[in-house]
């Protein structure tokens, strides 16, 4: 287990080390001078020269990186060029909308996929099987944009029970803040529960189809048994995985969501942050993600390391 | 009888009291911005979001525009022009504060001025200070202002958010923590989220109604609607979902104010490259283009066709829709004539605004049916301003050029409409060099009458302010001369 563990570290240390080469080097080649963007169109050549020299960009590139990485290691993720201030303010700030509603919408679509898809298992073949399938294919195919906004305008606008977005910080209290969250939360896990009931399905009728099932049965074991002590356990593996994906998705991945109901998270600085050319921000968030993902994955793995045990030894 | 008298008076003033408080308005406001600023000094910065926020209502300047575009006087309570133009004596207001308590006086105008035209000067408009040659304290409220060469627009640039009068003792902390003269003071900004202001108390011009704004940043157009629907917010002065304007029309909840803006929607027109050097190729485009079906089609019907590069609410504005007139024959001749009688192909670079991906379709459709095939090439603002405007590396593009009296574009040499009329040139000099009114007029005029017939650009429409807001609501601008929102009037009716 350990030199599992030890294995799968060096490969999370990699990652991230070429993750920063590469998200650097991209962003630098991209058009666009966020100088140039910051003054406009009027703006003469001198005073676009003058902001590039107070941001730093008169620099050339690879000391740039360097100044940059050695910042990240000593946790230092630099200054934005728009906002003016810490970038691990701003991540900070938008971690605290962003980490609950991902938490939210995980616990959600896990609460909501696993029982339906163990159900749906359970039942194969049955008219109940088929019609929460057909369900799940419906979850799957409604874009979430559009969801968001069929939820604002039954429970925001007509109903007014929560407000149609925005968020008013910690600080206006537990079920204010939370309020704010719950519809984006909703639309966020619906599609993701539903993958994520087909999915533990389809694992667990894999399972069930294994010689070793048969023996349980065979010595007598009877169904609800073997489904929950057997075959539950080895059909979480392709569960997790989704799992781990879904999470890295929705911390970041929640761009559209994170519009319609105008939060303030984590996708929306990125995105504002390559549109605005805010550089700095781009390149310390983004490899921030990727090591998140990466430790997700991480942890995925060493879940799996303990779901199976088989994958310790090898 | 005295005595009950005082009684009666005491319990009549009571009930007034009570009265006027329970029904005293409202004084908060949550209104929203399409876009979130990237910072909040207007100074240092071309965004119009950040003027959105502070324009007036913290940061005031020498002069200010008024509603309809007017120069008014605000910092400087009046000042004197000398006979030749070239001298501006200011006075400023008495007993002036800014938000952190230090007092305004000249010494803080000559700082302002001096640091906008600075060699290391980061201001957006560095430009609408290049006439200044110096700026003196004359005393503490007086300022002198000493021009190289006279300039018509002086008060007026002066009027700008990009001028406006900032201390020293502040200047470097705008951007996050923006300090000014204004009847509102900046108390938070939760970045993505919203920005706060608060009644200035000390306020040294007319107290203002409210107590409270909050600025939301909303950029998308069915969560804009959804927003104003369910009350989350109560104004929107830029609407950016015209498609959704009907649904506010017939609501007796909202207040829809369609106004005008600054804002020239054009076809750029890369004058220096083959074939659009040509005046036939250009006429063509001109004839090619059906303006209202562009409007109808990007803008739902809001818009107003033009056919300069002017705004048709000016006093100036020519009527030139009629130039050239939508004629796809005449088009077809036209580049015929060009030596392109099988029409040409093209780029169309658009930039992200709904009026320009939407338009762009239109007006490439249009311009199929002349012959001229473009392939359109949707683009971001940075690499907008690094590859059209900056590089010239473009065919056509579709842009709001929404600066005010913005026509002097036409004459800087490097522009990237790659346009050069010695003419034109000849009539803006003299503009600058002219002072009186309709003698200015008179010069606009011509200049708008010389790109019209050059077809510089694909005219196409002034860019309107929709304004959706709670019908109680009053005292917020219909038009926008400038980009901004001025708040100082703005209060609830009951």
């Amino acid at each position: 287990m350990l030199s599992y563990a030890l294995r799968r570290i060096l490969i999370v240390l990699i990652t991230l080390l070429a993750a920063s080469v590469i998200v650097f080097a991209v962003l630098e080649i991209v058009p666009g001078d966020p100088a140039r963007l910051m003054l406009g169109m009027n703006a003469t050549e001198d005073a676009i020269a003058a902001l590039r020299q107070q941001m730093g960009l008169d620099q050339p590139l690879i000391p740039r990186y360097f100044t940059w990485i050695g910042g990240l290691l000593t946790g230092d993720f630099g200054r934005s060029y728009t906002y003016s201030v810490p970038v691990i303010d701003l991540v900070r700030d938008r971690l605290v909308v962003s980490l609950p509603l991902a938490l939210m919408a995980l616990f959600l679509s896990t609460a909501i996929a696993l029982p339906v898809g163990i159900f749906s298992a359970a039942r194969r073949g049955t008219a109940a099987d088929t019609g929460v399938m057909a369900a799940t294919q419906l979850g799957i195919a409604i874009p979430n944009f559009w969801f968001a906004l069929l939820l604002v305008y039954v429970f925001a606008v007509a109903l007014r029970w929560v407000p149609a977005g925005g968020f008013p910080g910690w600080d206006a209290g537990l079920w204010t803040a939370l309020s704010a969250l719950l519809l984006p939360a909703i639309a966020l896990a619906l599609p993701q529960a539903a993958i994520l009931a087909r999915v533990t399905r389809s694992a667990l009728l894999d399972v069930m189809s294994e010689d070793y099932i048969r023996t349980a049965r065979a010595k007598g074991l009877p169904a609800n048994a073997v489904l929950w002590r057997h075959a539950l356990r080895n059909a979480l593996i392709p569960v997790l995985t989704i799992l781990g994906l879904q999470f890295s998705f929705l911390l970041a991945g929640t761009i559209i969501i994170e519009n319609v109901f105008y939060l303030p998270g984590l996708g929306r600085l990125v995105f504002q942050a390559i549109t605005q050319r805010d550089l700095i921000v781009v390149e310390s968030v983004v490899v921030l993600l990727v090591a998140t993902v990466v430790i997700v994955n991480f942890l995925v793995d060493l879940a799996y390391a303990w779901a199976d045990p088989r994958l310790r030894r090898r | 009888m005295k005595a009950k008298t005082t009684t009666l008076l005491a319990g009549a003033a009571l009930a007034l009291a009570l009265t006027t408080s329970a029904f005293a308005a409202r004084t908060d406001l949550t209104l929203a911005i399409q876009l979130e600023p990237p910072h909040l000094d207007p100074t240092a910065g071309a965004a119009g979001a950040i003027d959105d926020i502070v324009y007036q209502n913290i940061f005031q300047g020498l002069t200010r525009i008024g509603p309809d575009g007017a120069v008014l006087p605000s910092l400087a309570e009046s000042w004197t022009v000398s006979d030749d133009g070239l001298t501006y004596t200011f006075t400023l207001q008495d007993g002036v504060t800014f938000h952190d308590g230090t007092a305004l006086d000249a010494g803080d105008v000559v700082f302002t001025l001096d640091r906008a035209r600075a060699d290391d000067s980061t201001n957006a408009q560095k430009a609408l200070f290049s006439a200044i040659d110096t700026v003196e304290a004359v005393d503490d409220l007086t300022v002198k202002v000493t021009l190289s060469q006279p300039q018509g627009s002086f008060l007026y640039n002066l009027g700008w958010g990009d001028a406006v009068i900032v201390a020293p003792e502040s200047a470097e902390t705008n951007k996050e923590k923006p300090v000014g003269t204004g009847p509102f003071k900046f108390e938070t900004w939760a970045q993505g989220s919203s920005a706060t202001l608060v009644k200035n108390p000390d306020y040294w011009g007319e107290a203002v109604a409210l107590d409270k704004v909050t600025y939301r940043f909303i950029s998308d157009p069915a969560a804009a609607t959804a927003a104003l629907l369910a009350g989350d917010i109560q104004a929107f002065p830029s609407f950016p979902a015209p498609e959704a304007v009907v649904q506010f029309e017939g609501d007796p909840r909202f207040a829809v104010v369609i106004g005008s803006t600054e804002g020239e929607t054009v076809l750029s027109t890369n004058n220096g490259k083959e074939p659009f050097d040509k005046l036939e190729v250009r006429q063509a485009i001109a004839h090619a283009l059906d303006r209202q079906a562009i409007i109808d089609g990007a803008m739902f019907g809001f818009g107003t066709p033009i056919g300069t590069h002017f705004a048709p609410h000016n006093p100036a504005y020519v009527e030139l829709v009629e130039t050239y007139r939508y004629n796809p024959e005449k088009s077809k001749e036209l580049l015929a004539a060009a030596g392109y009688p099988d029409g040409f192909k093209a780029t169309l670079k658009l930039p992200p605004p709904a009026y320009a991906r939407r338009g762009g379709e239109i007006i490439a459709a249009q311009l199929r049916d002349v012959g001229i095939d473009l392939e359109i090439i949707p683009v971001e603002w940075a690499q907008w301003l690094d590859q059209v405007f900056k590089g010239k590396d473009y065919d056509l593009s579709i842009v709001s050029h929404t600066e005010p009296n913005d026509i002097g574009i036409y004459a800087r040499d490097d522009y990237y409409f790659d346009y050069h009329s010695d003419e034109f040139n000849a009539v803006m000099a003299e503009l600058d060099a002219t002072s009186d009114e309709d003698a200015r007029y008179a010069l606009l005029r011509k200049a708008q009458e010389i790109i019209a017939s050059d077809a510089v650009n694909g005219f196409l429409f002034e860019l309107p302010k929709i304004g959706i807001w709670d019908a109680k609501l009053e005292g917020l601008w219909h038009n926008a001369p400038l980009q901004a929102n001025d708040l100082s009037a703005v209060h609830w009716t009951e």
